[in-house]
């Protein structure tokens, strides 16, 4: 815990209005009973696959592949969870085997 | 009170699934969120008031840097954004809540959304209180895990390096069920494409923004090919 008290409050305060702005913005803008745009539907259609995308290289940003270990246990575990997940169909096996091989390359394989 | 237990019970099956991802992906926040030094209190406060799972995961490493809250607001909408989506998606399903619209509302995460957006209630079940119920019992398990997480990592010490890779676990796996969903892949790959320039161009701190305007730019520019491509 590196902030104080009173910063890490006001960043959930924060990022829990954010997330309800979210969540509650298209009720507000598109109240009972009115037509929503139709670009706004187009967007709601195609964005929630380039957002997905963009997260996944936003959790790999830190990953240098002109370093050691050129990111190669990122790789290798990425690899993992997309096998597990196209062989057995379930989140959960796929989310917890990729996220265990990933420990074990970085505590014990690329230290 | 009767239609109510009819309700939780219609609605507790169709959670059972979320339960274990939940309580799996809840923990490792816990834990994370207590090898950063933020004990499990902090875990419930968040998992109570943010309640959005991919959200509290980049909240971590916003509590682990420098203060910076207007930020952390602009990161929050981008990657909360998809719930726009949602929410245009549930205009017509949430009409006639009532009080309980307000709730339901709150929890519409990736998970509760996916349910409540298909299932319908059983004939004789409240329609409102059902949805109300998968709503309340995914977030009940999201704090149960987090609590647990948080409790287990200051009782048992243990190597936590690579957790965090949890969080790219989870985007991935949502990334393959919806190029799986979809024929045409043209949204994906630009969602990836004008990330990964962006984060060449603006460095690994101030991509984020100059991507969402980018990926919506580009939606813009190319609306008709692109809706031409997508359609089922």
């Amino acid at each position: 815990m590196i902030l104080a008290l009173q910063q890490a409050l006001i960043l959930v305060a924060v990022i829990s209005l954010g997330t309800i702005l979210t969540r509650a913005l298209p009720f507000i803008l598109f109240p009972n009973n009115k037509e929503t745009p139709r670009f706004i539907l187009y967007l709601g259609n195609v964005i929630p696959y380039a957002a997905i995308g963009l997260l996944v290289v936003y959790c790999l940003k830190n990953v240098s592949i002109l370093a050691t270990p050129y990111g190669i246990p990122e790789g290798i575990a990425i690899f993992s969870v997309v096998i597990l997940h196209l062989w057995r169909n379930n989140t959960l096996i796929s989310i917890a085997g990729g996220t265990l091989i990933y420990m074990v390359l970085v505590q014990l394989v690329f230290v | 009170m009767q239609q109510k237990t009819k309700a939780l019970k219609a609605a507790f099956p169709l959670t059972i699934p979320v339960m274990t991802g939940y309580l799996f992906l809840g923990m490792a926040f816990g834990i994370l969120m207590d090898s950063k030094g933020y004990h499990f209190g902090w875990s419930i406060l968040m998992s109570i008031f943010i309640y959005a799972g991919s959200m509290q995961f980049v909240a971590i490493n916003l509590l682990t840097v420098a203060f910076n809250p207007i930020n952390a607001f602009f990161i929050t909408i981008m990657v909360n954004a998809r719930h726009l989506f949602y929410g245009i998606s549930m205009l017509g399903k949430f009409r006639l809540t009532g009080k309980i619209k307000p709730y339901l509302i709150f929890g519409l995460t990736d998970e509760t959304f996916s349910i409540v957006c298909s299932a319908e209630a059983p004939e004789g079940v409240d329609r409102n209180w059902f949805m109300f119920f998968i709503t309340l019992l995914d977030q009940i398990y999201w704090v149960t895990g987090a609590a647990l997480g948080g409790i287990l990592g200051s009782v048992i010490s243990f190597n936590t390096k690579g957790i965090d890779f949890v969080m790219t676990a989870l985007f991935v796996v949502i990334f393959i069920n919806q190029w799986k969903s979809q024929k045409n892949h043209i949204s994906a790959i630009i969602g990836v494409a004008a990330s990964v320039l962006c984060l060449m161009l603006f460095g690994q701190s101030s991509f984020i923004i100059p991507s969402m305007i980018l990926i919506i730019l580009v939606f813009t520019a190319f609306k008709n090919p692109i809706e031409r491509g997508t359609e089922k």
